[in-house]
């Protein structure tokens, strides 16, 4: 997706989760930051310098450094414990399993750098699983934020939350797309543009270009419905289905597999709900081939045209089910 | 407590997990044997404990890492008054919470749920960190099997707690030589395990797991460095006929065996 000199300033949420991370650190002790050897990765230079003692690094890990977490929260510690996502999750998928999410145990699992942020280091490097992976276990909220405003208020919200999170980052800017003093509420799904004729959903990196295929799609006379879904889980079920009872369709894009993400977690509640046409835009099952994290999601249909075109199509069909 | 009032202890244990392995049809009888010296001795001694608050920020911390030895666990926390000691009968039952391995979200007095080996000892080296870093006094002790000793996440837990300089951990590894499958020896054998332990920088210490004579000091040995117990015991121990066999790790014991084995447990508690 090309930018232009009009485009609105990029920002990677990293840099919001960890301002935020300091903030919060600041007037609650109980905070301490675990990586393994991510420091520079996790944008943890500046907790590090603030608090040597309280920011944990394990080394290349990361089974022990998601037991750790879990050990120190048992101590009466509040652990946010980073690392690049394929790692942390496909490594250690396990502890999280047992040590987090079967334990309950007050974690925040940070995976930096998802989806397909290191485009070009090549799948083993790629994080398109997660969603997958994290969502089949219980007690873990799964969440994606969208812009800069939602990664804070995540990080915030987290921190009060008295139990297990994964919180889903990437490094590829984004533009701000919530109001400033956004407050993040788990499992609710914020409209981000009204429409009647089809709805699209995304979250993380995918969500602005929702909103710009919704501008397309308005030159054009559709009027989309946009909805930014950070939780994956648990999903938005009022939001869905008011989606499909309203708009009739339903298109949901993500940096992620098309199997088992935020896709499937909508089409879970429309099959069960409100059945519509649907369509759901991803990495289709492949490892991706080389290149930027831009050029992987255009190259699978996700630029703001293709979005858009996929919208028509899906119009149409429910148009001919009418029919 | 004295190492005989802690032996006639351990004895009773043994005796009601013998039951409740048999009377549930289904168990790890094998290294429950082995382990029950040192849990009775952690329980009945060692730990700092309040059972009436089992989550007391204050309180030592204990990691069974060898989560499917859970019924000695349950048998040992129902003695010391965690939970009601007629709730053993419910062990492996639809809906009890005592479950085959154990969970701490269900059963007072465990701390983390541990099945898959391999993860008590990564939990217990973040809890010894917190102690460290709040400057608190509790200690964290982890028991794993030998075999356990095999999964790779224990060795980067190892190297952390050396590195951290967590002198208020102790890791006892249950080495009673055999697996599920096989012995140790003829599986993935990395026995002599003190000097692996050494090599990472920990104080080991090498004793009779199933001497209550040994057992006690060596938990209440302090250091500045992390804390290797290598307790040599015997599988089965106390039941001449499971001990050092492979096939009571997880069998169970007929009528008649369980006449026997009660038989033997009883003799023992002259």
């Amino acid at each position: 997706m090309s930018e232009t000199m009009n485009s609105p300033k990029l920002n990677d949420c990293r840099d919001a989760f960890t301002a935020t991370l300091e903030r919060l650190a600041e007037s609650d002790d109980r905070i301490v930051a675990v990586c393994n050897d991510s420091v520079g990765s996790s944008k943890l230079g500046g907790f590090k310098a603030k608090w040597p003692e309280r920011l944990i690094n394990v080394g290349i890990a990361e089974q022990n450094m998601v037991g750790v977490g879990a050990g120190l929260a048992n101590g009466g510690l509040l652990p946010f414990v980073c690392g690049a996502a394929p790692f942390l999750t496909g490594r250690a998928l396990e502890q999280i399993k047992a040590d987090i999410a079967y334990s309950n145990a007050n974690v925040k699992l940070v995976g930096i750098s998802s989806g397909m942020a290191y485009g070009e280091l090549g799948p083993t490097h790629h994080s398109i699983e997660d969603f997958a992976w994290m969502r089949v276990l219980p007690n873990l909220p799964v969440i994606a934020p969208c812009d800069a405003i939602e990664t804070a208020a995540a990080v915030e919200w987290a921190a009060r939350y008295p139990g297990p999170v994964f919180l889903r980052l990437s490094r590829v800017g984004v533009p701000d797309l919530l109001s400033q003093g956004h407050r993040f509420e788990l499992g609710r799904a914020n409209l981000l543009r009204g429409g009647h004729d089809v709805t699209l959903i995304a979250n993380g990196t995918l969500t602005h270009r929702m909103m710009k295929a919704a501008e397309i799609l308005a030159g054009q006379g559709i009027e989309a419905r946009v909805l930014n879904m950070a939780t994956v889980r648990p999903i938005d079920v009022e939001a869905i289905v008011s989606a499909a009872r309203e708009t009739g369709a339903i298109l949901t894009a993500e940096e992620h597999s098309t199997f088992g993400g935020l896709g499937s977690a909508i089409a879970e509640v429309v099959v069960a709900e409100a059945p519509v046409p649907m369509k759901i835009l991803g990495v289709p099952g492949v490892f991706a081939p080389t290149g930027s994290a831009e050029f992987l999601l255009d190259e699978f249909g996700m630029a703001p045209a293709e979005v858009a075109d996929a919208a028509r199509t899906l119009i149409n069909r429910k148009a001919a089910r009418a029919a | 407590m004295q190492p005989n009032d802690l032996e006639r202890i351990a004895q009773q244990i043994r005796r009601r997990d013998l039951q409740a392995v048999f009377e549930a049809g289904a168990g790890h009888i094998g290294g429950e044997m082995s382990a029950i010296d040192i849990l009775t001795a952690l329980y009945f001694r060692v730990l700092r404990l309040w059972p009436d608050q089992p989550k007391n920020p204050d309180r030592d911390r204990f990691v069974l890492s060898k989560g499917h030895t859970a019924c000695a666990l349950y048998v040992t926390l129902a003695k010391r008054g965690f939970l009601p000691e007629d709730e053993i009968a419910t062990f492996l039952k639809p809906h009890s919470r005592l479950n085959g391995h154990p969970n701490c979200n269900k059963v007072p007095g465990v701390e983390t749920n541990t099945g898959p080996l391999g993860h008590g000892l990564p939990v217990a080296v973040g809890m010894a960190k917190a102690a460290k870093l709040q400057g608190a006094s509790w200690r964290t002790y982890v028991m794993t099997g030998d075999g356990e000793m095999q999964e790779g996440s224990n060795w980067e837990a190892i190297m952390a707690a050396a590195q951290f300089g967590l002198g208020n951990l102790t890791l006892i590894v249950d080495h009673n030589r055999f697996q599920q499958g096989a012995a140790l020896s003829d599986t993935n054998d990395l026995a002599p395990i003190r000097p692996k332990l050494e090599a990472f920088g920990w104080d080991v210490s090498e004793i009779n797991g199933n001497a209550m004579s040994e057992v006690v000091p060596a938990l209440e040995r302090r250091g500045a460095r992390p804390h290797c117990i290598v307790a040599h015991t015997n599988k089965g121990h106390g039941i001449s006929f499971m001990q050092d066999r492979v096939d009571w790790h997880h069998k169970v014991p007929n009528a008649e065996q369980y006449k026997i084995a009660m038989a033997e447990l009883a003799e023992d508690l002259r």
